[in-house]
């Protein structure tokens, strides 16, 4: 593992198979009365969010705390922070105070890469979000989401994603989700078709390594999980899709479409769902959705990114059930 | 001792020869040349340059002398081998009326390092709504013949013509910065592969060429004539070459980053890539390579941008775009031009002196290197390779992409009208 995760694309398939196995484990620590590892006793981690995230935050917080680490919430949102030297002279704030870690979110691309390389700072720095750039926890919590439904849960373990088919659904053009699920995907095997209008589709795209769709219809039959991305309704001002009536007929997900896919396939969403624009409450609130599952999952990825950039490498559970189990 | 004798300089990398030079004037051209009173200049085979002119310099006073003033700007512009340079309006004030201008002229001839040709806005605080005192600032002490909002685009297609047609009663020329605003707004980088995965909001190559597309036709309609700032894409080239072969009295000019550095150094999050326009793609700087050598593009200008460390020690979307380029610009010109062998040495004294001095009507500057001219030279140790130390930089900042990088050549000595300004590679 390296010491920063700053994309998805950082990640080897040795090294995200390990992230997703330690996940296995730290989500077991969820099914005991004790929620709570003593692994990073003694450690500080920093949440610094400059751009609000308020479901991301507490994700990494719950899985920071049980792993026993003490936690600073920074929250430089406002205008103070808007001038470009903040993120420096913040990074220096931190570095004074001996934190280990740094879970960043920012709303400029490169934020936390420029943080990790510019000698501002020592600390350990876990992209929570940048831009328009990437979002690598998010990429991991939802292939750990697709490995337990798709491969399972025990059957899992040491399992990629090989040959299984995913298709991406909406404002690719805008999503850090979408960029680190294509390239955390493909690392892991999986086939990944983006279906978009082509407004929503970035310049470029024909390198990644993937397939494109401008129809949703014809992808669905062959899809083994559908991941439905957030339209900001602001998008429609911009021009990109001429309504919304019209972005839902052709890109919205509803019953009639997820019938189409196969019986075990599953439907994802990186929260917080627009009900009505790009899912319907039916489909959102079937079982086949995995939105909740995939809140839950985030916290044992986060735990299990946390433990091993922070230089765990024995098992994380075993190592630390002694002392607690006795 | 108003006489020095520059011996066995490769004037415009021709054969060794002999320059006098009496007073502000080049006394003769010749081989075997001897004078007593003469200050002799050991030239040793370098390569003897008439001064180079730079049309795109932001000297950033009034307004930013944190950055830039015209006394750090014209040393800077003496180090790298300049005798005349324009200074772009984007100033604080905007250089919109004849004082303003004057003042950049004035400052420039009190500090003698270089003369400083100030550029006026095209419209009032650049802000395409209302024309500038065009004809004011040609008449004022700075007598300006170059209008242009750089840093922002005449975008309005009306207010364009209009600047066009009312500057041929002086023989001015519209600088045009072709930005189409609409298409780059968020924009951080070129649009392309490396945006697409980087995440940063794309610049179209199609916002700059649509612009010059629509410009030459307007300076075809009116009999005008215009000059393309920083052209950057393998696009633009061809819609200048197009306009040219039609008589169309288009020029156009490249920075040398553009001939150099590509949009793959984004990856690295480091501002000090960030400029405006954007690094391209490897394609585009080919094109723009053979663009220079073939004379679609006429000129090399730096848009010498600078900008104080903090403006750039930061994340890349809060970063100020722009790279500072007079120190480094004929170092780059020889690693891409002359190395390549594309251009040689006289075509090099084209694309940086002669031509930007004719476009930007520069009396004095751009001269051939022969007797009776204004002595306004630059000599150049070809054969030197160093690595790019920025602590040397005259300029006041050192936002420059070449930190640590290997470059060819250096000028050694500078001549203002006869007057040394860089002598040894040290400013007088
Ligand atoms: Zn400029």
């Amino acid at each position: 593992m390296q010491r920063h995760l700053i994309s998805a694309a950082d990640l080897t398939r040795d090294d995200a198979v390990l992230i997703l196995d330690t996940a296995e484990e730290m989500a077991r620590v969820a099914d005991r009365p004790i929620k709570k590892l003593p692994t990073l006793r003694g450690r500080t981690i920093v949440n610094l969010f400059f751009e609000d995230s308020t479901r991301t935050r507490i994700s990494f917080e719950a899985a920071e705390k049980r792993l026993s680490a003490d936690v600073i919430n920074f929250t430089a949102k406002g205008s103070s922070v808007s001038k470009g030297e903040s993120l420096k002279d913040t990074a220096q704030t931190l570095e004074a105070m001996g934190v280990d870690a740094v879970v960043i979110r920012h709303g400029a691309s490169g934020a936390p890469y420029r943080l990790a390389t510019s000698g501002w700072i020592d600390a350990a720095v876990i992209n929570a979000g940048d831009g328009t750039h990437q979002h690598p926890t998010q990429a991991l919590l939802d292939a750990f989401t697709m490995r337990r439904r798709l491969v399972g849960r025990d059957a899992g373990l040491g399992q990629d994603l090989s040959g299984r088919r995913i298709t991406i659904v909406g404002d690719v053009l805008h999503s850090r989700v979408a960029r680190s699920n294509v390239d955390l995907l493909h690392t892991l095997g999986a086939e990944v078709t983006l279906v978009a209008p082509p407004t929503l589709v970035p310049v470029g795209v024909e390198t990644w390594p993937c397939e494109v769709s401008y129809d949703l219809d014809s992808t669905l039959a062959k899809s083994d999980a559908v991941m439905m991305l957030r339209v900001q309704r602001e998008r429609m001002n911009a021009a990109f899709f001429p309504t919304e009536r019209e972005y839902s007929r052709r890109y919205g997900l509803d019953g009639d479409r997820m019938a189409r896919m196969p019986e075990h396939a599953i439907v994802m969403h990186p929260g917080p769902m627009v009900r009505g624009m790009e899912i319907t409450a039916e489909v959102a609130d079937s079982d086949r959705c995995t939105v909740v599952e995939q809140v839950a999952n985030g916290v044992s990825i986060r735990m299990a990114v946390l433990y091993l950039l922070l230089g765990g490498n024995e098992p994380a559970v075993a190592h630390a059930r002694t002392p607690e189990e006795k | 001792m108003s006489k020095i004798l520059i011996r066995g300089a490769k004037v415009l990398g021709g054969e060794p020869q002999d320059v006098l030079i009496d007073g502000e004037i080049i006394a003769q051209v010749g081989a075997g040349l001897s004078d007593e009173d003469a200050l002799v200049v050991e030239a040793d085979g370098k390569v003897l340059l008439p001064g180079l002119v730079d049309l795109h310099t932001h000297l950033r006073e009034p307004g930013r002398e944190d950055s830039e003033t015209v006394l750090t700007g014209t040393r800077a512009a003496a180090s790298g081998g300049y005798t005349a340079v324009f200074a772009m309006a984007n100033t604080f004030p905007v250089a919109d009326t004849a004082g303003v201008v004057e003042q950049v002229y004035r400052l420039g001839q009190e500090h003698g390092y270089c003369d400083v040709q100030p550029i006026g806005a095209v419209t009032v605080g650049l802000e395409g709504k209302k024309l500038a005192e065009l004809g004011a600032m040609h008449e004022s002490a700075a007598g300006v013949t170059v209008f242009s909002d750089d840093g922002k685009c005449v975008d309005d297609a009306v207010m364009m013509r209009r600047a066009l047609e009312y500057v041929k009663a002086f023989g001015g020329v519209v600088a045009q910065h072709a930005q189409e605003p609409r298409l780059t707004e968020g924009a951080q980088m070129n649009e392309g592969v490396v945006s697409a995965e980087l995440g940063l909001g794309g610049w179209p190559a199609v916002a700059e060429e649509s612009i010059i597309a629509r410009d030459v036709l307007l300076a075809e309609h009116v009999g005008s004539r215009v000059h393309i700032c920083h052209l950057s894409t393998a696009g633009s080239v061809e819609i200048v070459r197009w306009a040219k072969s039609r008589g169309i009295d288009v020029t156009a000019e490249v920075t040398p980053h553009h001939l150099l550095l590509t949009d793959e150094l984004v990856r690295t999050y480091n501002p000090v890539y960030k400029v405006n326009p954007p690094l391209r793609t490897e394609r585009d700087v080919l094109a723009l390579r053979e663009a220079l050598a073939d004379g679609t593009i006429d000129i090399v200008a730096t848009d010498h941008a600078p900008h104080p460390h903090e403006d750039k020690d930061c994340e890349w979307g809060a970063a100020a775009m722009g790279m500072v380029g007079l120190e480094t610009a004929l170092s780059v010109v020889q690693e891409t031009m002359v190395t390549t062998g594309l251009l040689d040495w006289a075509g090099v004294a084209d694309r940086m002196s002669f031509k930007p001095a004719k476009i930007g009507r520069a009396a004095g500057h751009g001269r051939p290197v022969s007797a009776g001219e204004p002595a306004n030279l630059t000599l150049v140790d070809t054969a030197y390779r160093g690595s790019v130390d920025p602590a040397g930089f005259a300029s006041r900042s050192r936002n420059t992409p070449y930190e640590g990088r290997e470059l060819p050549g250096r000028v050694t000595h500078t001549w203002l009208r006869g007057k040394a300004t860089l002598v040894d590679g040290k400013l007088t």
